[in-house]
């Protein structure tokens, strides 16, 4: 049984290592001619997840997916897409978790009311302390 | 038979630890003054032997002892010795281990040398102290045995692996076990002055040593940790918000918060309860940070879900803990008297401004932190990341730094505008000409902007309470204040700076190739071959010039060892005072090019530089109570004896 699954998992690594032996797309290491165009590129890139490593930005880190990431956002930038449209393209095909950006909505709505309440709570205790005083 | 000793003194240490909860808490009625009297003593015996445990445990590394399942785990007959003592504490069981001891070791200095505290308060403390610290023996002995004997014992260790054999990865993580259990000690002190009903400013001044020192060691633990990820992951970053810097971060903020709540209780003998309720918080995110690290609930929620033992058995006793000690402050806050009144300017007022703010910062770490985890155990995968924790805490941060330029500069309980009229007056003067000269010539985001105002307004404005004092004769403690704000300004303005004004370059170059970043060139001249103890590696050197001067040399590797098989990326790092090149070098293209990667980073060292003088500071600050705690000992000693010497020679005269 041991054995079948060592197997199993080898077949589900093969893909993956074979593709991590393909050298880099162009853009992986290699910045825009238009500072502009990268400067937003960068932008963009510090706010996408590297899928495979430990709370690092695509553009943090050396695995391989996140070069094919960063060539992608490069490619697509120089060829004139908004860097929200890519957002969401990225976001499509890999799910919410590969932006650092999270967006209102069912799931991640006590992200931004939390804060909101401790704005209003920070406001109340100064407020009241202000009276206090009085 | 060495480990089973060991094993044998963590024990009696536990059985220690029941006999100080038992006649601490019994003490501290009143119902029995034998035991009573064995509180101390208890703590003093349990600090000796679960120290004589932790020193049982190197002693096996020392030796390495493979019959020791740790050992065997983690050390290996060949490493250097400083590698196999740290190999102790380098996993989880020694670390546990070391943080128990620690307490323990806390446990007994304050069993020797604190008798500020009316007598049934240190008592409940004290009791409080073995309370939290049984829950960590248990954890120990039930779950974590670091004794446990291997049979048969192998032939060599597992340990070897040379990445870890680092010496900052050897000493980080018990500098902020040091943090935590600092706060564990002022968290034995809330819960005695609670059960006691002595929320005093004595109380406050007992307990300050301790937070500082907690302090002190969460800002050098997380300014060392963010300069290790610097220089180690190789891509220029200093903060990911990643969970295991954010473990770290909540118990410094819930710090800084209680130690400025607790300066207030100390001098003005307001802000009771905040005071009170911070110090459980402190000790709460101290617990959470384990709980976090230590769990495995990092690597995978369902990870941690297959395999709950150790991270339930902490967050039952995160559980317990807090829980109790939020129960004790809800029964027993309304009876904490309400302490004197300040006006809101006032030092106090600032103060509670930057207790506010630093309470919600912590809030948004923490949810920034966990939710991610609360929602993967649904199944929901969202990511959060610098994109929303910089913009969210700055709604408190910059406000609060503000008021830090501004608050020590105000006087305790009732100031009036018109007497620090001319100071505010000059800094927001400072900050508009900042303003203006990075507007007039550069475009940056708005976040480093404001940053580079701030820092330039708390750099001067913590200067500002040294004015019309004589420096000579100025209590260390406030030169602790003013260099720790100092400090402050000094890492926003390095953070500030490189994330405005760094610049990248990544090439594929040539031999020959000459590249520019900023005001630096640097020349491909060649890449060799490099061998290591047990590494091979490309080196790529380049030649540089600074503004056309010759700036010496970067010589940037990259790594490949064969055991385990692993590449890294050795960066080259050129500091000068102004910030730091850094530079890395990659693969080699298809057509015989290498990756090379170069950041200018204007000031970045300045983010450490400040660290290091806010952790100055916290030293500083601590020196100075401490010396005054001496100072008043020895003169209420003096005063005994003159009274002894005055008494047997009335009793003379009168013979």
């Amino acid at each position: 049984m041991k054995k079948l699954l060592l197997i199993l998992a080898m077949l589900l690594v093969t893909p993956l290592a074979a593709q991590d032996n393909l050298p880099p797309a162009p853009f992986a290491y290699q910045q825009l001619e238009d500072p502009e165009l990268e400067a937003m590129a960068q932008d963009l890139m510090i706010t996408l997840r590297c899928l495979k490593c430990q709370s690092q930005s695509i553009a943090d880190s050396d695995a391989p997916m996140a070069g094919d990431m960063r060539h992608q956002v490069r490619t697509r930038i120089a060829a004139g897409e908004e860097p929200e449209a890519i957002r969401e393209w990225l976001i499509q095909r890999y799910g919410d978790y590969v932006s650092y950006q999270p967006r209102v909505k069912a799931s991640t709505w006590p992200l931004f009311a939390i804060p909101a309440l401790l704005v209003l709570g920070a406001i109340l205790v100064l407020r009241g302390r202000l009276r206090k005083a009085k | 038979m060495i480990a089973e000793f060991g094993l044998a003194a963590l024990w009696l240490a536990a059985a220690l630890a029941g006999l100080q909860l038992v006649a601490g808490f019994m003490g501290m009625r009143d119902e029995d003054e034998v035991l009573a009297r064995l509180a101390r003593p208890a703590a003093l015996v349990q600090a000796l032997l679960c120290g004589l445990a932790f020193l049982t445990l190197l002693w096996l590394f020392a030796r390495t002892d493979l019959s020791v399942a740790l050992v065997a785990n983690n050390s290996h007959s060949e490493k250097p010795m400083i590698f196999k003592l740290a190999g102790a504490w380098g996993n989880h069981e020694g670390s546990m281990l070391l943080w128990v001891t620690v307490m323990a070791v806390a446990g007994g200095l304050i069993a020797l040398v604190e008798r500020r505290l009316p007598e049934r308060t240190m008592l409940a403390t004290l009791g409080a102290q073995a309370f939290v610290g049984l829950g960590f023996y248990a954890f120990l002995l039930f779950s974590s045995n670091p004794f446990e004997r291997l049979n048969p014992a192998p032939g060599e260790g597992n340990g070897l692996n040379p990445l870890l054999q680092d010496i900052g990865l050897a000493f980080h993580p018990p500098t902020l076990y040091f943090g935590y259990v600092g706060l564990s000690v002022a968290f034995s002190f809330v819960v005695g002055a609670l059960l006691t009903r002595q929320v005093t400013p004595e109380f406050a001044r007992v307990m300050r040593p301790w937070i500082l020192g907690a302090w002190v060691f969460l800002t050098i633990g997380i300014t060392a940790g963010s300069y290790w990820a610097y220089y180690e992951l190789g891509w220029g970053g200093w903060w990911f918000w990643d969970p295991v810097e954010n473990a770290s971060l909540m118990p410094w903020l819930a710090a800084t918060a209680l130690l400025h709540s607790a300066s207030v209780l100390a001098s003005r003998d307001a802000l009771r309860a905040w005071t009170v309720m911070l110090g459980v918080i402190g000790f709460s995110m101290s617990m959470v940070g384990t709980f976090l690290v230590r769990s495995g609930i990092l690597t995978s929620v369902h990870a941690f879900a297959v395999d709950p033992e150790r991270g339930s058995f902490i967050l039952a006793l995160l559980a317990i803990n807090i829980g109790g000690a939020l129960v004790l402050f809800i029964t027993r806050a309304s009876t904490v008297a309400e302490g004197e009144r300040f006006s809101i300017l006032s030092r106090e007022g600032a103060l509670v401004v930057n207790n506010v703010a630093l309470s919600a910062v912590l809030g948004i770490v923490l949810l920034g932190t966990l939710y991610p985890l609360l929602t993967e155990a649904f199944d929901v995968r969202v990511s959060v990341g610098p994109p929303y924790f910089n913009p969210v805490s700055a709604i408190f941060v910059l406000p609060m730094l503000v008021v830090l330029a501004v608050g020590p500069l105000l006087r305790w309980r009732k100031d009036s505008f018109a007497r620090i009229r001319m100071p505010v007056f000059a800094l927001g003067i400072i900050g508009l000409l900042v303003l203006a000269g990075v507007l007039l010539t550069s475009t940056i985001d708005i976040l480093p902007l404001l940053g580079l105002v701030l820092a330039a307004v708390v750099m001067v404005g913590s200067f500002l309470p040294l004015r019309g004092r004589s420096l000579r004769r100025l209590p260390l403690a406030v030169w602790g204040m003013v260099i720790a704000h100092f400090g402050a300004g000094v890492t926003l303005f390095g953070m500030a700076s490189d994330t405005a004004f760094q610049q990248e370059r990544l090439v594929a170059a040539n031999a020959g190739d000459v590249v520019e970043v900023g005001p630096w060139q640097a020349v491909l001249e060649g890449v060799i071959p490099v061998a290591g103890p047990n590494w091979n590696a490309m080196e790529a050197q380049l030649p540089l010039t600074y503004d056309g001067s010759e700036a010496g040399e970067a010589r940037p590797q990259a790594r490949s060892f064969w055991s385990p098989p692993q590449e890294t990326s050795e960066i080259a790092l050129v500091t000068r005072w102004n910030g730091q090149l850094y530079v890395g070098v990659g693969n080699q293209t298809e057509d015989g090019r290498w990756q090379l990667r170069l950041w200018w980073k204007p000031f970045v060292t300045f983010i450490w530089y400040g660290g290091l003088l806010i952790a100055l500071g916290g030293v500083l600050a601590l020196l100075g109570r401490l010396s005054v705690d001496v100072r008043r000992r020895v003169a209420v000693r003096k005063i005994a004896d003159r009274k002894e010497d005055e008494a047997a020679f009335v009793q003379e005269a009168g013979a």
